[in-house]
């Protein structure tokens, strides 16, 4: 359960969130749409801790194996190991490190921070493996440097096969389904779909309906200069495709 | 100035029983301290002579010293590489100090926190935190170290394995005739001077057809503030012989002595293999760069004969200056040479550094690979020479020069000079320049990686053809090094 309450925060000193509140709770899907600009990548930000914002008000409070955490004061890692995860609308590119070694690095230390047995190198290879097949990567993007060369669709991928590898309890999809052809959103729509649990929580950041249509969320928050404006259900986002945002 | 020759297993099983052979050296070598005296600051033909006589040299050396003062006289101090310091006043240092007694504290709690906690990050063993922060140690005598068990086993195969001066007094013969031969005294400034004046240092010979079944190291066993400041090393590698050579230590090495300025020498014969490693840290300076070390180095390598290789790696983490090109003049035919080096700088260092290959005999191939880390407001030029004379037929160069720049005031230059004489020739070059951003490393926390983690999975990364290169123990201790001295920068 992730609860956002009154959420303020700034970037260069330029407010993004101006009172957000929201409650997550397990097995929830929730869709965020918005205009752009209107602060759904500064709130998936700021739940994972990006260095360049300040929180000026408000907390979140973060209930994961019965312990309630304020999340605002955990690190950027501690929160990852804590199982929050964000997937990146731009994800970096990490030249010298070989993707594979950066999942395994990933897993390992949340492994170790659960208490869970690490994997070596030849178990690892074979769980990745089973989750790449899913999302239909193909093994040589494991062995390339970490995005380095790889085409829009690739990154996105990747980032939904981080999210398979790490299995997070709150998960932050920033415009995952952007700049993805169909064939691409449908299988990444059906990764993320078959990571979906009853005990985990899923935040669509989106331009458009196509991926809901796959995923079909418990909610549909409207954003707007930094605040949420309206809350609904799916219908909701087919009513913002046809007819904009100026009446929200 | 006291240097032990010493040795290490080869690749050690376990970090711990490495780091204890190393503890018990250093209890063993630490009661051989001597005392006496300190020559008055300046430099005349009297001192290089005092310094020739209290050492007790044979009158080659004495002449050999005296030649390079009077060279050294007419010399001017170069001023092409891209380094900023105040003039040096070459009559305001002391050219012989003998060991002195440091400052002895009762217990590592008196010293500096920060320094101590640098050792525990690298994993340096009590006793030798101990020694470096000048802990007052009681000595232990064992009556069989390891060091000695090696050195008997040095022996039986004819290596020798010794001190500079002890070379100069059992193996007169063997200095004669190799030292100068790879860089002679009129070669440079700073070797004209070490020529003139140097302290001590190693001397290492493998003889015909054997391969040294231990990497031999040179390790200071008395504090930095003791270590030579002009420091003459020889290694020659006779016909089908190979070696492998450790110089230097990852732990912070502090010196009263700002400049240093040392030779190295290594001479491959027909099919003989030499790789010398290097670790570097000594101190460079507080935040304002003040205090730290100049190290004006000349290292060079003759493969002197056919099917000779001479391969150097370098992790260069320290000095406030860096003024350091390990170069190979590749004279034999179907001779290698090799230079993989990682420069790191931060805070205000500055290093000017890289190689020169000089290929003269045909089929002669050389290898460079240059990581540069510059982080904070330091400079990190690599400087690069390939030269091909017009009988090195068919020689091959391949150059690779990678920067990786951390945050936005640093700086990162590379010159890679070619000269070329002889149209059989291939030559290849790539360069690239990255930057550790905040936003990546924001990437790798944000799976669960910590900065620590993160830094080392960067490092790693970029480091990684060098550090395959360096034997397994100090490949460890450098990647935590360079670790340790980027956290504060990136973080």
């Amino acid at each position: 359960m992730l609860t956002i309450k009154n959420l303020h925060a700034e970037i260069n000193g330029k407010p993004v969130l101006n009172g957000i509140d929201l409650e997550l709770k397990p097995g929830e899907v929730h869709a965020v749409m918005g205009p752009n600009g209107a602060g759904k990548s500064s709130l998936s930000k700021v739940i994972a801790g990006h260095p360049f914002y300040e929180v000026t008000k408000g907390e979140v409070e973060y209930e994961v194996n019965f312990k309630k955490r304020k999340l605002l004061e955990m690190e950027v890692d501690e929160r990852a190991r804590e199982g929050v995860f964000m997937s990146f609308q731009y994800p970096l590119e990490i030249p010298g490190v070989s993707n594979l070694e950066f999942l395994r690095t990933a897993f390992n230390a949340i492994c170790k921070h659960q208490g869970a047995p690490e994997m070596d190198v030849f178990d690892f290879s074979d769980f990745v493996a089973e989750k790449r097949k899913m999302l239909g990567i193909s093994e040589d993007l494991l062995e390339r440097d970490i995005n380095v060369d790889f085409s829009g669709g690739e990154k996105k991928k990747n980032e939904i096969l981080q999210m398979a590898v790490l299995s997070p309890k709150v998960a932050f999809l920033d415009e995952t389904d952007s700049g993805l052809d169909v064939d691409s959103l449908k299988t990444i729509a059906d990764g993320i779909s078959k990571v979906r649990a009853k005990d985990n929580i899923i935040v669509l950041i989106t331009h458009y309906h196509r991926i809901l249509a796959y995923l079909s969320p418990d909610y549909v928050h409207i954003f707007k200069d930094g605040k949420i404006t309206k809350t609904g259900n799916k219908d909701l986002a087919f009513r913002i495709e046809q007819e904009g945002y100026k009446d929200f | 100035m006291e240097i032990e020759n010493k040795v290490v297993e080869d690749v050690p099983h376990d970090k711990k029983e490495a780091s204890k052979v190393l503890a018990s050296e250093y209890q063993f070598g630490f009661v051989s301290d001597v005392e006496s005296e300190s020559f008055a600051k300046g430099l005349d033909e009297e001192v290089v002579k005092k310094i020739s006589a209290i050492k007790g040299e044979p009158d080659f050396i004495r002449d050999f010293r005296l030649k390079a003062f009077a060279t050294w006289k007419k010399m001017q101090e170069p001023t092409w590489a891209a380094v900023d310091y105040p003039p040096i006043d070459f009559q305001d240092i002391s050219y012989y100090s003998a060991p002195k007694k440091r400052p002895k504290v009762d217990s590592l709690e008196e010293v500096d926190p920060e320094l101590l906690r640098t050792f525990e990050r690298l994993g340096i063993p009590l006793t030798e935190q101990k020694r470096l922060t000048g802990v007052a140690v009681e000595a232990v005598f064992d009556s069989i170290t390891v060091g000695n068990t090696h050195q008997k086993e040095l022996e039986d195969l004819g290596i020798i394995f010794c001190s500079f001066s002890e070379a100069v007094k059992k193996h007169p013969e063997l200095i004669k005739k190799y030292l100068g031969m790879v860089i002679p005294m009129s070669d440079n400034f700073y070797a004209a001077l070490n020529s003139a004046v140097f302290s001590d240092g190693s001397f290492c010979y493998i003889p015909k057809g054997v391969t040294c079944p231990i990497d031999l190291s040179t390790y200071f066993r008395i504090n930095a503030s003791e270590t030579g400041q002009f420091e003459r090393t020889l290694v020659v590698a006779d016909e089908g012989s190979s070696v492998n050579y450790l110089e230097g230590c990852t732990a912070p090495m502090r010196d009263e002595n700002q400049l240093h300025a040392a030779v190295v020498e290594l001479v491959a014969l027909e099919g003989a293999t030499i790789n010398y490693s290097t670790v570097q840290n000594w101190y460079s300076g507080d935040k304002d760069g003040k205090g730290g070390i100049y190290n004006f180095v000349t290292k060079r390598g003759l493969c002197k004969e056919p099917n000779s290789k001479i391969s150097w790696t370098q992790v260069e983490a320290g000095a406030a200056i860096t003024w350091k090109y390990p170069s190979v003049i590749l004279r034999g035919d179907n001779s290698i040479g090799e230079f993989y080096s990682v420069a790191l700088t931060n805070k205000k260092m500055q290093a000017d550094t890289g190689t020169k290959m000089i290929h003269s005999g045909k089929n002669t191939r050389s290898k460079i690979v240059s990581k540069g880390i510059s982080a904070d407001d330091s400079k990190n030029v690599y400087r690069g020479l390939v030269k091909i004379g017009p009988g090195a037929e068919n020689a091959r160069n391949f150059t690779q020069c990678d920067s990786l720049l951390v945050k936005d005031k640093c700086s990162a230059i590379t010159y890679p000079n070619i000269e070329v004489k002889n149209n059989s020739v291939i030559l290849e070059h790539e360069a690239t320049t990255s930057k550790i951003s905040e936003e990546q490393i924001f990437y790798l926390q944000s799976r669960g990686i910590s900065l620590e983690q993160g830094v080392s999975l960067l490092i790693n990364g970029f480091c990684k053809e060098i550090f395959q290169k360096l034997p397994l123990e100090f490949s460890v201790e450098a990647v935590k090094l360079l670790e340790l001295k980027l956290e504060s920068s990136v973080g």
